[in-house]
């Protein structure tokens, strides 16, 4: 099939002038938290691994990740593991033709978005026992 | 690839703003996308006004209002008037739709309106569809059989023409296929929602005989697997079809076959 050629042509706006929509919001949203979450792990191994090499290397990462900055990075970083898990049910079953009709769809990406929050208070709370 | 921004030359400037008409009480402002290859600028918004009380309710109505009372050169495809052609597929308000089946109560406030997304555009709201159309062609949109030709029609149960319920209708406007951030891109490769729900339209029907080859065509990482199932076609579909689904159920035909 001959490559698309624009020639002269401008290319039409697409991203600047497309609305916002819980599906396609949802959609990018389990891309981002994804890749956020391979920062995430990077940090919780460098945590580990400091622990591993002795006191000194542990008291630095230990003070960043448990500094103000470090909570939020793990809050979000916590939320981001909830949503991307419930991100990954709806496409579960999805991938059983299940789940396809448009107001199922768009519910299920509110529920991600709602039940992403709830389960990380309740995380939050559960720890703090 | 993913680009998020815009080429050089086809980000937008600010347009003319044409005169209020005479004595009109019921003012609509349209935001308009204009670009014309012969004067050799970026992409505009020109801005319009439409007195409502002497206007049709569609927002077909007012584009071919404009063109004929305040700006002839304003250039846009158009037929049927009734959602049957697919020719006035545009973006208005920020989805893809039909000019000619959306109402101007439909949108809240000033209507913007602009070409199909990312496609290359022609003149003013006029994208060339030809990758497009081509796609389609590629998915083989006939019956194709091996058998030796029946004594009159192929035959069809009424339940097996009850699967092609939701598929013919499509009219191939390329709303859908324009709305999905894959297509975006990915659409030189990936085929689009619009192109996979026709390919699953001679897939399921009982009376085609290539399902073999048709699934074997799309088993690439492109042409079907670009789809994340975002939905954003099934949320525009101006004929309220599903392309999300069809391709689910052709994903779902190539695990059944291998397992």
């Amino acid at each position: 099939m001959a490559k698309m050629d624009r020639g002269k042509r401008p290319l039409s706006p697409h991203l600047s002038i497309y609305r916002p929509q819980i599906t396609s919001i949802s959609s990018i949203f389990i891309r981002i938290t994804g890749n956020a979450l391979l920062i995430s792990t990077l940090l919780l191994v460098w945590w580990l691994s400091a622990a591993a090499i002795g006191p000194k290397a542990f008291s630095v990462v230990d003070f960043v990740i448990t500094s103000w900055f470090g909570d939020i990075v793990m809050v979000l970083s916590l939320w981001a593991l909830w949503y991307h898990s419930l991100g990954g049910m709806r496409h579960l079953i999805w991938d059983t033709g299940r789940g396809l009709e448009l107001k199922t769809a768009e519910a299920m990406g509110w529920a991600m978005m709602l039940g992403s929050l709830i389960l990380t208070f309740l995380t939050i709370w559960f720890l703090n026992g | 690839m993913v680009q998020l921004t815009l080429p050089k030359n086809s980000r937008i400037t600010r347009g003319k703003v044409w005169t209020k008409p005479d004595g009109a009480k019921n003012l609509r402002t349209f935001k308009i996308y204009r670009w014309n290859e012969e004067d050799g600028k970026n992409p505009q918004v020109d801005t319009y006004f439409v007195d409502l009380d002497t206007c049709g309710p569609m927002i077909l109505d007012a584009l071919i209002k404009i063109k004929s009372e305040i700006d002839p050169t304003l250039t846009f495809r158009r037929s049927c008037r009734e959602g049957i052609c697919g020719s006035c597929a545009m973006n208005i308000d920020g989805i893809n739709t039909l000019a000619c089946i959306y109402g101007m109560d439909q949108v809240k406030g000033d209507v913007s309106i602009y070409p199909l997304p990312h496609m290359p555009v022609i003149k003013d709201l006029i994208p060339d569809l030809t990758h497009f159309y081509a796609q389609h062609a590629s998915i083989m949109p006939w019956l194709e059989t091996k058998t030796d030709r029946p004594a009159k029609e192929w035959r069809q149960s009424i339940d097996d023409r009850k699967k092609l319920d939701g598929l013919y209708e499509c009219v191939m406007c390329a709303c859908c296929s324009t709305s999905c951030p894959s297509y975006w891109w990915n659409g030189d490769e990936y085929l689009g929602p619009a192109a996979l729900l026709h390919a699953y339209r001679w897939i399921i029907d009982s009376r085609d005989e290539a399902t073999t080859e048709r699934l074997d065509d799309l088993e690439d990482p492109f042409k079907l697997y670009r789809c994340h199932t975002i939905m954003n076609c099934t949320k525009t579909c101006p004929k309220g079809l599903n392309p999300a689904k069809s391709i689910a159920s052709i994903k779902k035909l190539m695990v059944e076959r291998v397992v």
